[in-house]
């Protein structure tokens, strides 16, 4: 479909008949004409009872729960605000107010590169960049990202086309199950940026926010520091 | 999660005042409305207000805004040069991510870790539900308080920077319905006696803008905090001192605890026995006994006592070396 979100090649979402897509936030294009188009299908309105915030109607994002028909109903702003993700413009107006930009992201547009790992703020699986610093998405409101850009792993690199923090940690192997990968290489890259120290330490510091169950540790640093001293080189 | 209104007012004068629940971070609100422990209706969006500046007044104290965020304030060239205990406070804690989220203001409203709190579905808390009990005590409370505590709450007040900013004497800006007053950080925090919902000063509509922290010019401080993870973890045990040292003397001594009372804990008995006395081992081992004297553990947490202990002991040994 011409106004497919693209999705990396060899992947297709388990679970769909050929009848069925998920529903999409489909990017605003320049002129801002393009509006929500969303379709009803079976994985997204099964999605919308554990995530418990997403919104399924062949009409425009409607604003009650259907979950949980007696809370308060959302007032759709009266200004349209939009959020830049990978370069691309989503319009949220309508969206459901609890929901966090990890859902968003993972469930509405499919970037599922972006890892659900504890949903507390506790791991950091979910990190992404929100105007270039590393955050935790399943921490953050998806409404108050309007007017901000974010950059998810999607955004990073591409598979024909690495950042070289994505291509440091293939050498390096620094990771096994790759559930806690990307939220990895999002925290790897924004400290970049970042005052740390040279140590390390400093490293192990900077990048506590990331847990990974599988110890690849040692790895994840030794891909940092060979960037790091890339960056210093270059 | 339970569904709210979500309003973002453009100004402090439309923003004080309101009835609905103020968010900024997120990072303490997002997490405890997910596990339905908080249940606002409204929330109020406060990160667009002009309060993200750190600036120098001509008292020489420093007027830090409620929105600066936790990490700008760690690195901020003024704080690491004239509180380096708040920088190492704020680094100590939660995770990089967190502290790019995390804000002045909501750090120092953040709640409780005890885990009774946080789930609605276990026994008692009578700081989520009053009356309902306290299923800490005769239950799991080996992160919980040993100071401050009372029959009806033992939670722990989680934070650092509200430690550093207690050693500190930092003063809390706030603009509410009736207008503009500051508190002083000593007088912010309740201790929960029976009433362990009624966590601090604040009346309903009040925002925080600012925390000032008066001069510390020539003063040595240390942040030592010490728990079971060398990173991304709580304190079991923590200490913020400043000090002002004379020929050998303590002239000035501010001793704050974390992670061992039900709020962020000033030991004024503590810097009683240090005022004055030679900076020696001596003086801080009799500051640090002072500090513990009134501890009231339980069984799982016994061991904090002589851990706090030497906490205080090893940051006055750091401050001073």
């Amino acid at each position: 479909m011409a106004n497919e979100p693209k999705r990396p090649t060899g992947l297709r979402p388990t679970g769909l008949r050929d009848d069925q897509q998920l529903v999409d936030l489909e990017p605003i294009s320049d002129d801002g004409s393009k509006t929500f188009n969303g379709q009803l299908s079976r994985r997204t309105f099964l999605s919308s009872l554990g995530a418990a915030s997403l919104v399924a109607g062949a009409a425009p994002l409607s604003v009650a729960s259907p979950v949980s028909p007696n809370a308060a109903v959302t007032d759709a702003p009266a200004v349209a605000k939009a959020v830049l993700i990978n370069g691309k413009s989503y319009d949220l107006t309508g969206l459901e107010t609890r929901v966090t930009l990890l859902d968003l992201l993972r469930e509405r547009l499919y970037l599922t590169g972006t890892k659900k790992g504890c949903d507390h703020g506790q791991c950091g699986a979910c990190t992404v960049h929100v105007n270039g610093r590393r955050v935790n998405s399943c921490l953050t409101l998806a409404v108050m990202t309007a007017g901000k850009e974010v950059t998810t792993i999607e955004g990073l690199g591409q598979p024909e086309n690495l950042h070289p923090m994505q291509a440091a940690f293939v050498e390096h192997d620094g990771y096994q199950c790759g559930y806690c990968t990307s939220g990895q290489i999002m925290s790897a890259v924004a400290l970049l940026k970042e005052p740390i120290g040279p140590t390390d330490e400093d490293v192990k510091h900077a990048m506590a926010g990331n847990i990974c169950r599988c110890g690849t540790y040692p790895n994840i640093v030794a891909a940092v520091k060979q960037v790091r001293s890339q960056s210093r080189v270059s | 999660m339970h569904n709210f209104t979500y309003e973002q007012p453009q100004s402090i004068e439309k923003a004080a005042g309101s009835s609905g629940r103020f968010i900024a971070g997120g990072t303490t609100l997002v997490d405890l409305m997910k596990l339905g422990v908080e249940t606002p209706p409204v929330l109020v969006d406060v990160t667009a207000l002009p309060l993200a500046q750190v600036e120098t007044l001509p008292t020489g104290a420093l007027l830090i805004g409620a929105m600066v965020r936790n990490s700008d304030l760690a690195h901020h060239p003024v704080v690491l040069e004239q509180y380096p205990v708040l920088s190492q406070a704020l680094l100590s804690g939660a995770s990089p991510q967190l502290r790019n989220m995390a804000t002045t203001g909501g750090n120092l409203l953040q709640r409780t870790r005890c885990p009774y709190f946080r789930d609605p579905t276990s026994g008692g808390c009578n700081k989520r539900n009053p009356g309902s009990g306290c299923a800490a005590i005769d239950g799991h409370h080996r992160m919980m308080a040993i100071l401050g505590t009372s029959e009806h709450c033992i939670a722990t007040h989680p934070s650092d920077m509200c430690v550093a900013m207690m050693a500190l004497e930092a003063v809390i800006h706030i603009e509410g319905a009736k207008g503009k007053r500051t508190i002083a950080i000593g007088d912010f925090y309740k201790l929960p006696s029976d009433t362990p919902h009624i966590e601090n000063a604040l009346e309903s509509g009040d925002l925080i803008t600012h925390v000032e922290l008066p001069p510390a010019s020539g003063t040595k401080q240390a942040y030592l905090k010490l728990r079971d993870r060398a990173s991304y973890e709580f304190a079991l045990a923590s200490a913020a001192v400043v000090v002002r040292i004379d020929g050998g003397h303590i002239r000035f001594a501010r001793v704050a605890m974390g992670g061992v009372g039900t709020r962020p804990w000033r030991s004024h008995e503590a810097e009683a026995m240090l005022t004055g006395k030679a900076a020696n081992s001596a003086a801080f081992t009799s500051a640090a006994q002072a500090a513990l004297a009134h501890a009231k553990p339980h069984p799982e947490n016994e061991f904090k006592v002589e851990l706090a202990k030497r906490c205080v002991v090893r940051a006055l040994k750091t401050a001073t070396a």
